[in-house]
C-alpha cells in the first residue's frame, strides 16, 4: 500500500476568501470515492493570489500546482491523476519555478506557504528557532548589535532604524520591560502581516522573544486587528504550542531565560496602528495618540521602557540572528537595507506578494510582476504606502522601491502596499475619499487632523462643483500646509499626501463639472 | 448641547442597572475575570459584546463600579472603537470595505447594491432583523477585492451578484 500524496491547500483568509475550504472538502471526498490515499495540509499562501485556490501535489519531482480551482475542477484533476502530478489545463507547473515565485528574494517569507503553519516540528526543519538558540548564546548588547548591522528598518512604516529603537530600550533602566508587536495593519493594500501571521506564526514568536532577549523584556504583547479572524486563531494556536514546548515561559529552552507572550485584539480603529495611540489602546483607553518625547522605548507600555515594532521587521529578525547580519544587509541598496515583502493590489491582474531584494522599481512590479490592470485598461496612478501615501502618476513608475527614493518624490514606501487604478478612476474622489478616512479616523486629540480633514471634505466638494476653483484650490493647498505642519502624529500629518498629489499631478479631474467626471 | 435627561443620584455607585439578569451576569462575569489584568477594560468590553452581540449602554455604570472608573471613562472607550456597538444587531453582521484597493475594482458600486438591496443605510439592520450592514476599512484581502465580511468569514471577489448569494446564504443559516 502507498503512502498517502500529501496535498497542500492553504487555508489563508485570502484563498479561503474565493473558496480554499470548499476546494478542501471537495478533494477530500473525491479522494475518499476513489479511495485514493491522500493527506490534505493545509499549508499558508505562496503569495500567488490571483491564483487561489492554487493547490499542490507533493510528487516524486516535487510540489507541483494547480489553480485557480474550484470544487467543479476537482474530479477532473483526479482524472488526469494531478496527484503524480499530471498534465491539466490548470497545471501550473513545479511551485518553485513558476516565475512570480522564482524571481522572488524570499528571506521574511521563506517559509510561508511551504507547511502547515502551526506544525512546530517543520517550523524547526525548515531553520525555524535557529535564530533563537544563537540569540540565547549572545549577550544582549551582542543581539541588538547584530539587528543594527543588518540595517534593519522599521516595516510597519515609518522605516526607523529597528537597532537604534532596541538600544534605547535595552538601556533603559527598569524594573519591567515589554516588546509589543505592531500587528494592527489597517492601511488598505496591505497583507504582508496577516500572511505572515497565519502563513509562519512562530517566526513573530521566536523574533518577539529575541527582542524579549535583546533588551531584557520578559513580556510581549500582540495586538491585532479584529478584522483578521483567522491570523487570531493562527496566533491563539501557535502562542499556545510555542509554551508548551518550551519556547515560551518561564525556561526558554532549557536556559532559565524567561519571555512570554499574550494576543490582545483591537476594536476597529485605524489609529491603533500609530505606536503611541496602539499604547493607550493596550492600557484599556481611547486610542488617542501619545505626545513624544518621551519615545516609548524609554516610556513606553504602563510607562514602562517597551519596544514595539511591526510583524514584518520582528519576524525579520530570526533570519538575520541566524544567517548573520551581513547577509541580510547585502540585499538591498542605500539605506534601504534587506528585502521589503510588497504587496501588490487593487486592480492588478497578478496580484499577491512580492518579496523583493530594495532596489526593484514600481514598473517592474507593476507590470513584470503585476501583468497590468486587472480589468485590462491603462494604470493611470497607483497609491503607494496606504491610505496616507501618495498617488503616482505614470511618469512615476521607474522610482526604485527605496525609502529614500519615494521620500524624494513626494512620497512613501510604508509597509509596501501598491494599490492599482485604472483610467477609469476620478481623482479628485480619492483625494476626497482621503480627507473623508481621516475625518472618519481622527482620534481627536489634534486640531489640524479633526477639523482639518472635515473642512477638507468641504473644500473639495466646493472644489469639484466649481465654485470659485482657483480660491478653493489655494483653501485647500493651504489647509494641506497647516495639517502638515501642525498634526501630531502621521494620520493628521500625512493625509494631505494623497490629496496634494491628487491635485497636483491629476488637476483636470478637479476641473470637469461632475456629469463629465465619469470617464469610460 | 442639550441637558442630559435627569438620572438616579451617584450612578456609579449604584447597583441597580436596567440590565437583565442574563445580561447584567454577563457583564459581571466578564469583568470578574478579566479586571485584574492589565488594561483590562478592551478585553471586557470584547468579553460582553462576543457574548451578547453588542455592549448594553445599561452595562456601563456597572463596568465603571467594577473597575474603579468613572462612567465616563468607560463609555468614552466604548463610544472611541467602532467595532463596539450599543443597540443589539441583526442575526449576522456584515461588512462591506471601503478603502481604496476594494475601491479600485468597484467597492462603491457594491455599496450602493448592498444597500438597496440590504434596504439599510450603514449601521442598519434589515426589517428581518436578520442583517447588519457596515463599514469596515480594509480586511487585508487587497488583492482579491471587492471584500465582504460576514461575522467572522471574509468573501473575496463578490460583485453584485455574489452579494445576493451571500445575503441568501446568510438568511437561511439562521
Amino acid at each position: 500500500m502507498s503512502a498517502a500524496t500529501i496535498v497542500y491547500v492553504p487555508a489563508d483568509a485570502s484563498a479561503v476568501a474565493v473558496g480554499a475550504d470548499v476546494v478542501a472538502a471537495a478533494i477530500h471526498a473525491e479522494a475518499a470515492r476513489r479511495g485514493a490515499p491522500v493527506r490534505i495540509v493545509r499549508n499558508g499562501s505562496r503569495g500567488l493570489l490571483w491564483l487561489e485556490p492554487l493547490v499542490e501535489a507533493d510528487t516524486p519531482a516535487g510540489r507541483i500546482a494547480y489553480g485557480p480551482l474550484t470544487p467543479g475542477d476537482v474530479p477532473g484533476l483526479f482524472d488526469a491523476g494531478f496527484l503524480g502530478g499530471g498534465a491539466h489545463r490548470l497545471c501550473l507547473g513545479p511551485t518553485a519555478q513558476i516565475p512570480y515565485l522564482k524571481q522572488q528574494e524570499r528571506l521574511t517569507f521563506a517559509r510561508v506557504g511551504l507547511t502547515d503553519p502551526l506544525d512546530l516540528d517543520a517550523y524547526r526543519a525548515h531553520g525555524g528557532f535557529r535564530g533563537l538558540d544563537t540569540a540565547l548564546d549572545l549577550e544582549p548588547a551582542g543581539i541588538v548589535e547584530r539587528v543594527t548591522a543588518s540595517g534593519l528598518r522599521g516595516r510597519g512604516g515609518a522605516a526607523f532604524p529597528a537597532g537604534i529603537k532596541w538600544k534605547t530600550a535595552l538601556d533603559a533602566a527598569a524594573d519591567q520591560k515589554y516588546v509589543v508587536c505592531n500587528a494592527d495593519e489597517g492601511d488598505s493594500g496591505t497583507f504582508s502581516d496577516r500572511m505572515l501571521m497565519e502563513g509562519d506564526p512562530y517566526a513573530l514568536i521566536e523574533g518577539m522573544t529575541i527582542a524579549g532577549l535583546a533588551v531584557g523584556a520578559t513580556r510581549g504583547t500582540i495586538y491585532l486587528r479584529f478584522e483578521y479572524p483567522h491570523a487570531r486563531r493562527a496566533l491563539e494556536r501557535a502562542i499556545e504550542t510555542a509554551r508548551e514546548r518550551g519556547y515560551l515561559g518561564e525556561n526558554l529552552r532549557g536556559t532559565g531565560r524567561r519571555f512570554d507572550l499574550d494576543l490582545r485584539i483591537g476594536a476597529g480603529a485605524y489609529i491603533c496602528g500609530e505606536e503611541t495611540s496602539l499604547l493607550e489602546s493596550l492600557e484599556g483607553k481611547r486610542g488617542q495618540v501619545r505626545f513624544k518625547p518621551p519615545l516609548p522605548a524609554i516610556s513606553g507600555l504602563f510607562g514602562k521602557p517597551t519596544v514595539i515594532n511591526n510583524v514584518i521587521t520582528l519576524a525579520s529578525v530570526p533570519i538575520i540572528l541566524d544567517r548573520g547580519a551581513e547577509y541580510y544587509r547585502d540585499f538591498g541598496l542605500g539605506r534601504s537595507r534587506g528585502t521589503l515583502p510588497i504587496q501588490l493590489t487593487g486592480n492588478i491582474r497578478h496580484g499577491g506578494l512580492v518579496e523583493k531584494a530594495f532596489g526593484t522599481t514600481l514598473r517592474e512590479l507593476l507590470y513584470d510582476f503585476g501583468g497590468g490592470s486587472r480589468s485590462g485598461r491603462p494604470i493611470r496612478a497607483v497609491q503607494v504606502g496606504g491610505p496616507l501615501g501618495a498617488y503616482l502618476p505614470e511618469s512615476q513608475f521607474d522610482t526604485k522601491i527605496d525609502y529614500e527614493a519615494f521620500a524624494a518624490i513626494g512620497g512613501m514606501l510604508g509597509h509596501g502596499g501598491i494599490v492599482v487604478f485604472d483610467d477609469t478612476v476620478d481623482m479628485a474622489a480619492q483625494a476626497r475619499y482621503a480627507m473623508e478616512f481621516c475625518a472618519i479616523e481622527s482620534c481627536g486629540k489634534c486640531t489640524p487632523c479633526r477639523i482639518g480633514s472635515t473642512r477638507g471634505v468641504e473644500v473639495i466638494d466646493r472644489l469639484r462643483a466649481g465654485e470659485d476653483p482657483a480660491k478653493q484650490e489655494a483653501l485647500l493647498r493651504d489647509l494641506c500646509d497647516t495639517m502638515i505642519d501642525g498634526s501630531l502624529c502621521a494620520l493628521g500629518g500625512l493625509t494631505p499626501y494623497p490629496v496634494r498629489s491628487a491635485l497636483n499631478h491629476f488637476p483636470e479631474d478637479f476641473r470637469k463639472p461632475a456629469a463629465a467626471r465619469r470617464r469610460g | 448641547m442639550t441637558t442630559p435627561a435627569p438620572t438616579r443620584a451617584n450612578p456609579d455607585r449604584s447597583d441597580r442597572t436596567d440590565l437583565d439578569a442574563a445580561a447584567r451576569e454577563t457583564t459581571l462575569a466578564a469583568c470578574a475575570r478579566l479586571k485584574d489584568s492589565p488594561g483590562a477594560l478592551l478585553p471586557i468590553l470584547h468579553a460582553i459584546q462576543d457574548a451578547l452581540s453588542y455592549v448594553p449602554g445599561a452595562a456601563v455604570p456597572l463596568i465603571a463600579r467594577e473597575l474603579n472608573l468613572s462612567r465616563a471613562e468607560v463609555h468614552g472607550v466604548l463610544s472611541f472603537y467602532h467595532y463596539f456597538r450599543t443597540e443589539k444587531p441583526g442575526r449576522r453582521v456584515l461588512r462591506i470595505c471601503r478603502a481604496e484597493a476594494c475601491q479600485s475594482v468597484g467597492a462603491a458600486a457594491l455599496e450602493a447594491h448592498a444597500k438597496r438591496r440590504l434596504g439599510v443605510d450603514y449601521h442598519g439592520t434589515t426589517a428581518d432583523g436578520a442583517i447588519t450592514l457596515e463599514a469596515v476599512y480594509c480586511l487585508g484581502n487587497c488583492a482579491l477585492g471587492p471584500s465582504v465580511m460576514i461575522d467572522d468569514s471574509i468573501e473575496g471577489r463578490v460583485d453584485a451578484q455574489r452579494f445576493d448569494e451571500i445575503v441568501a446564504r446568510a438568511r437561511s443559516a439562521r
